[in-house]
C-alpha cells in the first residue's frame, strides 16, 4: 500500500469517490429509465412511436457525447488534478439533473422544451464522460498493487447501484404519490417523474461535501512537484504511437465488448421485458432491481480474482460465455412471457375493460391485457410467481456476465497508461466502449427489430458481433500480466 | 501466434470500411424507405460516430500488421 495511505485511509477514500460516483449514475440513469415519461412530457404527441424515438436519441446523445466529456475533463485531470476535476463535474450533473426537473412541458412552452432537455442531457453525458476516470484513477493510486483490483471493484459497483437507486427511486415515487394505485400513477406521469431529478440536488450536495475534504492523488501531487506533469495530454494520449496503440488496444480489446455487454444485460433486457415482451412496468423493473441486487456482489469477487489470476482471462470469459448464452436467455424470456394454454373451464378470469379490450387472468397468477382490434393484443402481461423468479434468475445471469467483463476492467485500463495521461488515456477508450458501442445496444437493438418485423431476436445480433470481435481480438493481443507499477 | 497477429491485422484493417460501408448502405436505404427527419437524424448520428471508430480499427490493423503487437 502507498506509504501516505493507511487502511482505514483507503476505505475512506473508497466510500467518497463511490458515492460521488454512484450519484452521478443516478443522475444519468434516471432520464433513461423514464424514457417513456418524458416522450409525453417533452416530445410532440402526434407519434408515439417518433416520441419515444426522439427520446432514446436523445437518451443516445447523452451516451454519444461522453466520449467528448473523457476528452476535456480527463485533460483537465491531467493537468489540474484528479480531485478537482472530478468535484467540477459532479457539480455539473447535479445541475443538469436538477435542471430537467425544473424544464416546463411541451404544452407550456412548445419547442424550448424539448431543446432545453436536450441540451441538459447532452451536459449530464458530459460530466459523466469525465467522472468514471478520475474516481477509477484516484482509487487505483492509492490502492497497493495487489489489492487494485479489489478496491477499484468497488467503484464498479456503482454503475449497477447508481440504475438500482434509479429503479428504486421511480418505483417508490410512482406508488406513494395518492393512497389509490391508478391515481398514483396518474400523477406520477402528470408532474410526479419530477421528484426523482429533483431529489437528486441533495445526494450531490453531500457527495460534493465529502469530495472537498479529499486529498490529491499523491501520484499525482508527486508527479505535479517533479515537474512532471504533462503540458498536452490530448497530444500525448493520441498523437504519439507509443500510446495510441494501447487506447486502441483497449477500446477494440476490451471495452467495446464490455460495453455492450454492460448494456445488453443491464438495459436492453429491460427494454426486451417492457417493449417485446410486454411485461407490465413494474414487473419489468422489479426483474432488474432483483437480478442487479444479487449479482452487484460479484463485481467484488472478480475484481479481487483478477489480482489473482490476472485480468484478461476473467473479462475475455466473460465476453465468450455472453455470446452463447444471450439467444437462450432471450427465448425463455419470450417463453416465459406467453400466456401458458389453459381450457376455459379451468377458471380463467374475465374482466371487460373499455371496448375490444378484457383483462384476462389464468389460475396460477399470470394476466394481461387482451385487445381485439385486426389482430389480438396481448399488453400489460404480469408473470406468474414462478416465471417471475425465472426471468429474475434470467436477468440475474446477464447481470453476472457483466460482472466478469466490467469488475476488472478499471484496474486494467489504470494499468495500461502511465500517470502523467492516465486519466485522458483511460477515459476515452472507456466512454467510447460503454457510451457509443453499449449506450447504441438498447436503440440498435429496437431498430434491427423493426427492421427484420418478425424475428424478436434480431436485436441481439449487434451486442452478439461487437462481442464477438472484441473477444477475438482480446484474445490474441491483450496481455494476462497485471502491471504492479502505476508509479510510471 | 505473433504471425496470426499479423496476419489478422489485415482483417482488422479491411473490416472497418468494410463494416462502415455496410452501415452507409443500410443507412441510404433506411434514409429512402421512411425520408423523416427522426430517420435521417438517427441513422446520421450513426454515420457520424461510426466512422471515427472504423478508421481507428484500420489504425489498429496496421500497427498489428506492422507487429506493433508481437510479443517475446
Amino acid at each position: 500500500m502507498n506509504h501516505t495511505t493507511s487502511r482505514r485511509g483507503i476505505w475512506r477514500i473508497i466510500g467518497a469517490s463511490s458515492a460521488g460516483t454512484l450519484i452521478e449514475w443516478y443522475d444519468f440513469y434516471i432520464f433513461g429509465s423514464l424514457a417513456t415519461v418524458i416522450a409525453q412530457q417533452f416530445f410532440p404527441k402526434t407519434n408515439p412511436t417518433a416520441a419515444l424515438l426522439s427520446t432514446l436519441a436523445t437518451f443516445a446523445a447523452g451516451f454519444i457525447v461522453r466520449p467528448f466529456g473523457a476528452l476535456v475533463f480527463g485533460r483537465l485531470g491531467d493537468l489540474v488534478g484528479r480531485k478537482n476535476t472530478f468535484l467540477l463535474t459532479l457539480v455539473l450533473m447535479g445541475g443538469s439533473t436538477f435542471a430537467i426537473g425544473l424544464v416546463p412541458g411541451y404544452e407550456s412552452i412548445g419547442f424550448a422544451a424539448p431543446l432545453l432537455v436536450l441540451l441538459l442531457r447532452l451536459l449530464q453525458g458530459l460530466a459523466l464522460g469525465g467522472e468514471y476516470g478520475g474516481a477509477a484513477t484516484y482509487v487505483a493510486e492509492h490502492a497497493p498493487p495487489d489489492k487494485r483490483g479489489y478496491f477499484t471493484s468497488w467503484i464498479q459497483t456503482t454503475a449497477t447501484l447508481g440504475l438500482f437507486l434509479s429503479l428504486g427511486v421511480i418505483l417508490l415515487t410512482r406508488h406513494s404519490l395518492d393512497p389509490d394505485l391508478n391515481e398514483s400513477i396518474r400523477k406520477f406521469n402528470t408532474w410526479g417523474w419530477r421528484i426523482p431529478f429533483l431529489v437528486s440536488i441533495f445526494l450531490v450536495l453531500v457527495s460534493i461535501y465529502i469530495r472537498m475534504k479529499m486529498a490529491e492523488s499523491p501520484l499525482f501531487a508527486r508527479l505535479k512537484s517533479e515537474g512532471g506533469i504533462s503540458k498536452n495530454p490530448l497530444k500525448e494520449s493520441f498523437g504519439h504511437k507509443t500510446n495510441l496503440k494501447m487506447v486502441l488496444l483497449a477500446l477494440f480489446g476490451a471495452t467495446m465488448g464490455q460495453g455492450v455487454v454492460w448494456y445488453t444485460g443491464q438495459f436492453y433486457a429491460q427494454s426486451f421485458l417492457e417493449n417485446t415482451c410486454k411485461v407490465n412496468f413494474d414487473q419489468s423493473r422489479t426483474i432488474l432491481i432483483w437480478a442487479i441486487l444479487f449479482a452487484t456482489p460479484f463485481f467484488i469477487f472478480f475484481g479481487r480474482l483478477s489480482d489473482r489470476y490476472g485480468r484478461k482471462w476473467i473479462m475475455m470469459a466473460g465476453l465468450a460465455l455472453a455470446i452463447f448464452s444471450y439467444r437462450p436467455i432471450y427465448r425463455q424470456l419470450l417463453h416465459l412471457s406467453t400466456p401458458p394454454a389453459i381450457a376455459v373451464s379451468m377458471g380463467i378470469t374475465e374482466t371487460p375493460l373499455a371496448e375490444n379490450s378484457k383483462r384476462i387472468t389464468l389460475p396460477n397468477g399470470f394476466a394481461y391485457t387482451e385487445t381485439n382490434n385486426s389482430a389480438p393484443q396481448l399488453t400489460d402481461k404480469h408473470l406468474d410467481p414462478g416465471s417471475y423468479r425465472q426471468a429474475v434468475l434470467l436477468v440475474f445471469l446477464q447481470v453476472f456476465l457483466v460482472t466478469m467483463v466490467y469488475g476488472p476492467i478499471a484496474a486494467f485500463l489504470v494499468e495500461m497508461f502511465p500517470t502523467r495521461i492516465r486519466y485522458t488515456s483511460m477515459s476515452l477508450p472507456y466512454h467510447i466502449g460503454n457510451g457509443v458501442f453499449g449506450g447504441l445496444t438498447p436503440f440498435i437493438a429496437t431498430l434491427l427489430t423493426t427492421m427484420s418485423g418478425t424475428d424478436k431476436l434480431v436485436g441481439l445480433w449487434y451486442p452478439l458481433l461487437v462481442a464477438g470481435i472484441c473477444l477475438v481480438i482480446g484474445t490474441l493481443y491483450l496481455s494476462n500480466e497485471t502491471d504492479p507499477n502505476v508509479k510510471d | 501466434m505473433n504471425t496470426i497477429r499479423r496476419y489478422l491485422g489485415l482483417v482488422w484493417m479491411l473490416l472497418g470500411p468494410a463494416l462502415f460501408f455496410l452501415l452507409l448502405r443500410t443507412a441510404m436505404q433506411e434514409m429512402q424507405a421512411s425520408p423523416h427527419i427522426d430517420t435521417r437524424i438517427q441513422w446520421t448520428v450513426f454515420l457520424v460516430v461510426f466512422f471515427p471508430i472504423s478508421i481507428g480499427l484500420m489504425i489498429f490493423g496496421l500497427y498489428a500488421f506492422r507487429g506493433e503487437y508481437d510479443r517475446n
